[in-house]
Formats: structure tokens, sequence, C-alpha cells
């Protein structure tokens, strides 16, 4: 019995070290006891079906036909699975006049989001990069309104922005969205960005001065190289909040530029006759699809970055 | 009205023929559910055949969502080419500051005041003497749509009044089915209220509550027994679960609910779903007792344009709208009453005709958005969503809360 | 024209600053210009469009004797002491437990980081559905023979805020474990062993040493779930639109309705005002601890 968990422990552990080299260095278990293995492994499995269950109810109602969910409850698994909601919602659900679901949004939302996550990534990371190597007076008091620019609803902005977008000419185009979506995410990128340049090595910056860098130099030749983590997170940040974006993309451009979430609150809300969830569902996946891509894509560097950015304040 | 068939066909023809000139016209509107979408249809048809193309700007999810986004675009310089707004004081502002197209000439031309019944809708549409918007139907809130099947589930015949209806609700209950369907939206829970005081209470109230804004009748006895028959309705409708409109609709469509208190735009749906008035649903128009009807509804207002092309289409829409036949095969679809007094009507099914026999005979009353600011009407709207919701709030609380209202309401 | 001697007072980081340019330009224009003429126009009895038609206070004294309002305010109180302290010691707990060298470690993380690429409104549906009485978690337990099971927090306006507490914390909550287990992560692992040798729990070691050490990742963590916080709207329209009557209403909604809905900018304003100044009285003091005579390297 004893000789059974020792070599289990020694299985475990050997697992371990050889899978996680830069891995884990939290509590190191004296001995991987099984009791203890089976409350940690059973709280995450818990943990994980409660996560999962939104998921999985999506996924589920999006396959089965309208007779079938007005008879079951959410949870139980479709007893004939139909694509039907699917193609609905990619191609024939209507609003108005308009009978061709999401397709028609896929590649506005494509087209503002591109252009919105490069220009806002690119002046964030430049202002981060300022505010941690090349600090000059006044920088805090901006940051400091920048943060606080983080807190106000955008509610409160949009009339403002109307107003502002007007009078340089860019209202309804699709220049004036992309340029409202890079001041938005400016506050929160901007402190990742300078967060994560605060916390590589000054050596580095120092010794380039000396070489005769100047402020493009360092950022093109030293920093960037090594901001790949922070950048896939900017990235994941923007892609998903962009992607996801209903309200700006609404009232900053016109319906032909509109992007694919108008769609989906369409189709959420436009009610003939039953409300069909099942079609709801689907239109739901195929909205959120593109960052769920994006983020499991990247998912491990996403942590990396993060672990970059926040840590070292 | 055949110099106006044969003006509307002229320019028909003269629209086909110099089709140059057509051009793009943006339309927005918040029209969604199946019988609206089926409904503003009709007029895209017609207004493409006139050789312009109808570019449809439907934006889900009712007023409130579409609203804001109506009026950014407008204030912020990229107008649409029309624009659908509640009639009444919705656009005041945007018509003050000047951004909205003056059509006076064209309604001269037109002769709309002498088409547009009942000439309060039109008058809606004028500010300072000029006409800047285009009234397309006549909906009025004052109807309850009952279940016919459900009341026969129960064991009780179809009542033909509130009171009955009333009486019903336990053996409704009883038989598993909701007696009131009443989405959770806050403006379908005023409109519940207003109903019950315009049927129960009379238009001599509405108009000194609504209206004159007297806080003083609304404190008094007879609005606090609308109060008492709101709280009936709260009652019974306490196990709808719904929020759209349409659901609620939907309720009483499949029979689950006895009857929802709706506008006529409900009537849209029954006919979606293939239903027949009287046969499968009963329709009584101010519940069963009252003589008015409010006439509210929705108009289209043109937003100022440079474009010359486009200034030209927005007249080929305006007409259009108010073209007797569109007329007619949009507010079928639309479950409302045609604005032009002139039109022929025997296509329209029982229930519109009820409605239109109200109309001539009793008291046409102004709708709540040609009376009120919604502003207040907002205020109106939370107390009672609130009151509905809160079965510890009484009557009299409710009723000093919404004298208040009244008495700060613009 | 600054003078050879001084060359530094503006010439200084030139590059740097002309970097900062759009930074500037937005914090100025954008957040201190928009926040400047939104309490501006507060004070103000504008409609559908701006007018300068100054009413003193009156706004903010319909604010403060509006119930909706105060019945906002509580929820957000309600919502944010709830997502503040759930979403960072469930965020903590889950970083600490995948921090025990666990297998499949990268298969859980994803699991509880999804969520996060989901938006509010997506978030909102799902749930509304799934704590719909009629069809979500009410029927099933009641399907399974308990009959009288009651589960609708959606449908009842007293913990109605708690449904959407719900939600809210299922899609935040994966952001907050990552960044706390990326601040474990950074923690010295001499500092695990030390505390082994003198003896310390496990449970100690955690509140009384590692805690304190990851300060930044903790101030990360609370001004991203901070943010969310205050600009809590589209879960809530998603969810309950602000019902049932007014029981769900937050801030940020009823901003919004009054500037678009009724068709009332200064009282909209007014609100937006109010929202903005307990921003305020948290950030600067943040900023003043930040900053606040403190001179690195640059």
């Amino acid at each position: 019995m004893a000789d059974v968990a020792a070599l289990n422990t020694a299985g475990v552990a050997a697992d371990a070290v050889s899978k996680d080299l830069a891995g884990p260095r939290g509590a190191r278990p004296r001995r991987a006891i099984s009791r203890r293995n089976v409350f940690l492994y059973g709280t995450l499995f818990v943990i994980s079906v409660y996560y999962l269950l939104p998921l999985y109810v999506m996924i589920v109602t999006s396959l089965k036909g309208m007779p079938e969910i007005r008879l079951g409850n959410v949870f139980s698994p479709p007893m004939e699975i139909t694509f039907e909601p699917w193609v609905k919602a990619w191609a024939e659900a209507c609003t108005g006049l308009n009978c061709d679901g999401l397709s028609r949004g896929f590649w506005n939302s494509v087209q503002i989001t591109v252009p919105s996550v490069i220009l806002s990534i690119a002046i964030a990371s430049l202002n981060g990069y300022a505010l941690a190597n090349w600090r000059f007076k006044g920088a805090d008091v901006f940051f400091t309104i920048l943060i606080f620019g983080a807190f106000i609803p955008y509610q409160v902005m949009l009339y403002p922005m109307v107003i502002i977008l007007r009078e340089i000419g860019l209202y309804g185009s699709l220049s004036g969205l992309v340029l409202v979506h890079t001041i938005f995410g400016m506050p929160i990128l901007t402190l990742l960005f300078r967060n994560y340049f605060t916390s590589l090595p000054e050596e580095l910056f120092k010794a380039a001065r000396v070489d005769g860098a100047g402020f493009w130099g360092i950022y093109f030749k030293i920093m960037l190289p090594m901001s790949l983590p922070i950048f896939v997170v900017a990235l994941i940040i923007q892609i998903t909040g962009i992607w996801n974006d209903f309200l700006f993309g609404v009232v900053y451009t016109r319906p032909e530029s509109y992007p694919m979430t108008v769609q989906l609150n369409n189709i959420v809300n436009s009610v003939q006759g039953v409300k069909e969830y099942n079609v709801n569902m689907a239109a739901t996946l195929l909205t959120g699809l593109v960052p769920l891509i994006v983020y499991f894509a990247s998912g491990k560097l996403f942590v990396r970055g993060i672990a970059a950015g926040a840590v070292k304040g | 009205m055949t110099s106006i068939k044969a003006f509307l066909t002229a320019t028909t023809v003269l629209a086909a023929a110099t089709a140059v000139q057509a051009a793009d016209l943006e339309v927005t509107h918040w029209w969604t559910s199946g019988g609206e979408a089926a409904a503003v249809a009709e007029f895209a048809k017609a207004f493409d055949a006139t050789g312009n193309k109808w570019v449809d700007g439907a934006i889900a999810g009712g007023g409130n969502t579409a609203r804001p986004i109506m009026i950014s675009r407008i204030t912020g310089g990229d107008p649409m080419g029309a624009t659908q707004f509640n009639h009444g004081r919705q656009a005041e502002e945007l018509v003050e500051a000047g951004l909205m197209r003056d059509l006076t000439d064209l309604a001269e031309q037109e002769g709309w005041r002498d088409i547009v019944k009942p000439a309060s809708l039109l008058e809606s549409c004028t500010l300072d003497g000029k006409i800047y918007c285009v009234p397309v139907n006549i909906h009025s809130w004052e109807w309850l749509w009952l279940s016919n099947k459900a009341f026969e589930d129960a064991g009780v015949p179809v009542p033909q009044n509130w009171d009955e209806f009333v009486a019903a609700a336990p053996a409704l209950e009883k038989a598993g089915k909701v007696p009131l369907a009443v989405g959770g939206q806050p403006w379908q829970i005023h409109g519940v209220f207003r109903v019950l005081l315009i049927s129960l209470a009379g238009a001599d109230i509405y108009q000194k509550v609504y209206g004159e804004k007297d806080a003083e009748v609304a404190a008094g006895p007879e609005v606090a027994k609308i109060f008492k028959a709101a709280d009936d309705a709260r009652k019974m409708a306490a196990k709808s679960n719904v929020q759209d409109w349409n659901q609620a609709t939907n309720l009483v469509i499949t029979d689950q609910a006895g009857g929802q208190i709706m506008g006529d735009w409900a009537q849209g749906e029954f006919q979606v779903a293939g239903e027949v008035a009287g046969q499968d649903y009963t329709c009584l128009p101010a519940l069963g007792v009252g003589q008015a009807l409010e006439t509210g509804g929705d108009a289209f207002y043109f937003p100022l344009l440079d474009d010359p092309e486009q200034a030209k289409a927005q007249e080929d829409l305006a007409r259009v709208m108010l073209d007797p036949k569109v007329q007619v095969a949009f507010n079928l679809k639309k479950g409302s009453v045609p604005i032009r007094g002139d039109v022929d009507v025997n296509a329209a099914n029982d229930c519109m005709k009820k409605g239109l026999t109200l109309l001539a005979e009793g008291q046409a009353v102004p709708s709540q958005e040609q009376l009120m600011s919604q502003d207040s009407i907002n205020q109106i709207n939370d107390l009672m969503a609130e009151f509905f919701s809160t079965p510890s709030m009484t009557a009299e609380e409710a009723q000093e809360r919404f004298a208040d209202i009244v008495g700060s309401a613009t | 024209m600054p003078q050879q001697r001084r060359p530094n007072q503006l010439f200084r980081n030139l590059h740097a600053k002309v970097a900062a340019i759009p930074m500037i330009l937005t914090a100025t224009i954008v957040f201190v210009g928009g926040t400047l003429w939104t309490v501006l126009y507060s004070f103000t009895s504008s409609g559908l469009l701006p007018r300068l038609n100054f009413v003193g206070l009156a706004q903010y004294e319909r604010l403060w004797s509006t119930r909706r309002w105060l019945v906002s305010v509580e929820n957000l109180a309600i919502f944010g002491v709830g997502k503040m302290v759930f979403a960072l010691v469930i965020g903590f707990v889950l970083a600490a437990l995948l921090d025990q060298k666990i297998r499949f470690e990268n298969t859980f993380r994803t699991i509880l980081l999804y969520p996060f690429a989901l938006s509010f409104i997506v978030t909102g549906l799902v749930w509304q559905w799934i704590l719909n009485p009629d069809f979500g978690v009410q029927s099933v337990v009641r399907g399974l023979g308990w009959e009288s099971f009651s589960f609708d927090p959606l449908y009842n306006p007293d913990i109605v805020i708690y449904g959407i507490l719900i939600a809210a914390l299922w899609q935040t909550t994966g952001l907050v474990m990552c960044l706390m287990l990326a601040g474990l992560r950074g923690i010295d692992e001499d500092i695990w062993k030390a505390a082994r040798v003198d003896g310390i729990p496990m449970w100690k070691t955690y509140l009384f040493i590692v805690i304190p050490m990851m300060r930044p990742v903790l101030i990360t963590a609370l001004v991203i779930i901070a943010t969310a916080i205050v600009k809590v709207y589209d879960l809530v329209v998603a969810q309950t639109s602000g019902g049932p009557g007014i029981a769900s209403e937050v801030p940020a909604k009823y901003v919004y309705d009054m500037m678009f809905s009724s068709q009332n900018l200064g009282q909209g304003f007014a609100a937006s005002t109010m929202m903005l100044l307990s921003v305020l009285i948290v950030v600067i003091p943040w900023a003043y601890l930040e900053f606040g005579g403190r001179k690195r390297h640059g």
C-alpha cells in the first residue's frame, strides 16, 4: 500500500517537473497526497462545470428546433440535432426588410476592428513607453486624467464625442469610429504598457542611450522586440472589446458599415411572434466566435503578458 | 380624391420617366416585429416603384434604442433621408434647431390639410404654422385582446367588458392561465394604466390629468378608482413573466393568457399567426365600456439634406406614404387605422371596423405623446413599473406620487 | 523662445512629448473637456439638444428626489461591493488552486477565462435564460421532484441585483484569476521555502506574506474591476432592462435613459456629474499616493 502511494507521488512529481519547467512556483506540495488531490481537482471540476454551463446551454440550445425548446428545459441535450438555427442566424434572420442575418455585418466588423486595434495599440504603446522611460514634466497629470477617463461611462461621452467628431468632420465615417475606439481604449492600454515598460531592466535603456540611440531608436530596436507578451494582451483586450462593441458602432457609423453586433441586437430584439431562442443562441455564438478563437489561440501568451504588465507597478 | 389619384399616378410616371433623378434614401425606423416589418415593406415597395431606392435602417429594440441613434445622426451632421418618430413632441427641438425639412409647400400642393383626419394629427406635425412631418397611421392604445379558447378552457363566457374580465380572473387562474398578460417594460404598464383611465374614467379626466396637468384631479377620487382598477390588473398580471409586448401578445395567441391590454398594433401579430377576429380572439375597444380612443401614431420626419436628388426623393417618399392605396395596404398589415378619411376600408377586418366606428362617433383624444413631454411620460412609466412589481406598494401611495409627477409635468 | 542656457525646459524629451501628443489631446480635449462640458450643461435645462439656459441646482434637486436614481445608487453600492469582494476573493482562491502544480492547468485556466471573451450583452442573455424560472434552473430542480423549489432572482425585485451579480462574476473572475496567478508566479520561490522552514501554515503564508507582496497586481485588478462596476450598463439591459419595475436600475442606465429616452440632457448630465465626482474622490487620492513626491528615472 505504502509502496503504491510512493510510486504515485514520484510519478506525479516527475511528470510535473518535465511538463512545467517555468511553471507554478507556489506552495510546493510536500507530498501528492491523494486526498488533497481529490479535494483540489474536485473543487476545480465543480467550478469548471459552473463556468462551462452557459456555453453548454448556448451550444445545446442552438442545435434544437423550436418545438423542442418549448417542451424541454435548457439543460437537456437535443433529441434531434438541427443546424437550421445557425444557417438562419448567419444568412436569413430579418430585421426590418433586410433578411440576410449576421453575414451582413461580418466584414464591417473586420473593417472596423483591424484598423482600430492597430491604431489604438500603436498609440497606447508609445504612451506607455514615453511615460515609463521618458517622463516629462506633467506626464503624471495626463496619466492620472487617463485613469480617471477609464471610469467615465461611455454613455456620458456619447454626446461630447458627437460634437467633437462633427467639428473635425469625421462624424459618420469609419475613421471617426476608429478614432473613438482609439480614444476609449487608451486608458487601460496605456496603464498596461506603462507598467510593462517600467518592469523591463533599466540597464538596457541606459546602455542604449550611451550608445547614442534616441527615442524612436530605442522604441523600435529595444522595446518592441522585447514586448511580444504585452502586445498579445493588448491585442486580445482590444479585439474582444472592439468586436463586441455595439454602442459606438451604431451611433458613430451609418447603416452600411454597422458592425455585426448591431445585427446581433436586431436578431435578438426583433421578435417575430415567438422568441426564437435557438437562433438567438446561434447568433450569439457566431458573433462571439472571432474573439473566442483569438483568445484560445493566444491563451498562453495572454497569461504571460498579463504577468509582465501587471506585477511590476 | 380622383384628382389626387390622378396626380399621384402622374408623379409616379414622371418619376419613372426621369429615373436619372432617382436616389437612394435611407429610412430609419424601429419597426421590426412580424406585423410591423410586413407593413414597412409596403412603404418600401411603393417607394421603390417610383424609381428611387429604399435603404432600410431598421434598429430593433424599440424607440428607446433607436432614438438616440437617430438623434446623434441628425445632430452629428450625417442625417438619414427620413426617420420615424412618434408624432407629438419627440422631434420638437430638432425642428426648432432647424435640422428638419419644412414640408409646408409640399403639404399645400398636395392638400394634406384636407385629407388628414383627424386634423390633430397634422397639428402635431406643425410648429409655428409650418408642417414638418408626415403622419402615417393612427394608433390607439385602448384595446383589450382576449383569447376565446382560454375562456373556453376556463369554462366561462368571453367577457364583454373590463368588469366581467376581472370577475373571470379566478376561473382563468384555476385553469392554469395567466389572466392578464403584461410585458415587463415600463411603457407597457403605463399603457395599461392609461387605458384604464381613458376607458373607465373618461376622456375629460384624461384631458385634465395629461393635458392640463391638473395635480388636484390626479389626486382626486376619480383617479383613485383607476388606481384600484390598476391594483386588480397587477394582481391579474402577477404571473406574467415576459418582457416584450409581442411576447405578451403571443401568450394570448397561444391561449396561455386570458387577455392583454395593448394598442391596436397587437392586431398585426394575431394576423401573422393566422388568427381570425371574432373566432379565435375578441377585441374590446375602450375595454368595452368607454367611448374615447387615443389617436396617436407614427410620423416620418425628413432631415434637411444638401443633395437635391435626395431632397427630391424625400418628396417622393412623403407622397407615397400618403397615397390612398399605400395607406390601406400599410395600415392593414400594421393593424392601425389610415390617416385619410377618404380611403376604402372594406378590406378592414372586424376589429379595425369597430375602431373606425368608434373614432367616427366617439371622442378622439390626443395621445400622451402629443400632450406630455417624454420626460414626464418616462417618470410615470417608472412609477407604474414600480407599482406593478412591488405588491407592498398601495394604490394610495402610488396615486400620491402620480399626482406629484403630474403637478410638475411639462 | 527658450534660451540656450536652459534647453531642457521645452526641448527636453521632445520626441517623447511629440509621441505623447495623442494622449495629451485625448486627456485634455476628450476627458477633461468632455467632463467640464458635462458639468456645465448639468446646470441647464437642456432637453433634446444642449442649450445654455441655466437653472442653477434644479437638476440636482430633482435627481436626488427621484426614486429611480436612489434605487440605482443603492443597487450600484450592493453590486459594487459584491463584485469587488467576490471577484477579488474568488479570483485569488482560484489562482491559488491553479498554482498548486496541478495537471491540466492550461485547460482549467482556459475554461475559467473564456467568458471574458464574450460581451456583456451575450453574458446577460445567457444568464437571463438560465435564471428564467420557466425553463432554467428552477424548472430543472422542480422537474427532479423538488416541487416547492424557488429560484427566480431576475423576477424578484428584492434579489434581482444578485442575479445580475452572478452573471457579472462569471464574466470577470477569470480575468482577475489570471492577474492573480501572474502575481503569484512573480513571488520568489525562496519566500515559500523560508516560510516552510519556519513552519508557518500555508494559509498564513498566503494571508500575511504573499498577499502584501502582490500589491501592484492587486491594484491593477482593483482598477479593472472598479471601472467595470461604474460602467455597468449592457449587462443590466440584456438581463432585466432594469426590471422588475425599477428594481435593477443602475446609474449608467439612468444617465442614458435621461439623455436619450426622456430627452432631458440636463438631468442626464447632472447624474453623470455625480458619477464622475464619486470617481474623482477615489482617483485623486490614488494618484497622490502613486506619484506624490516620488521621483523615478527618466
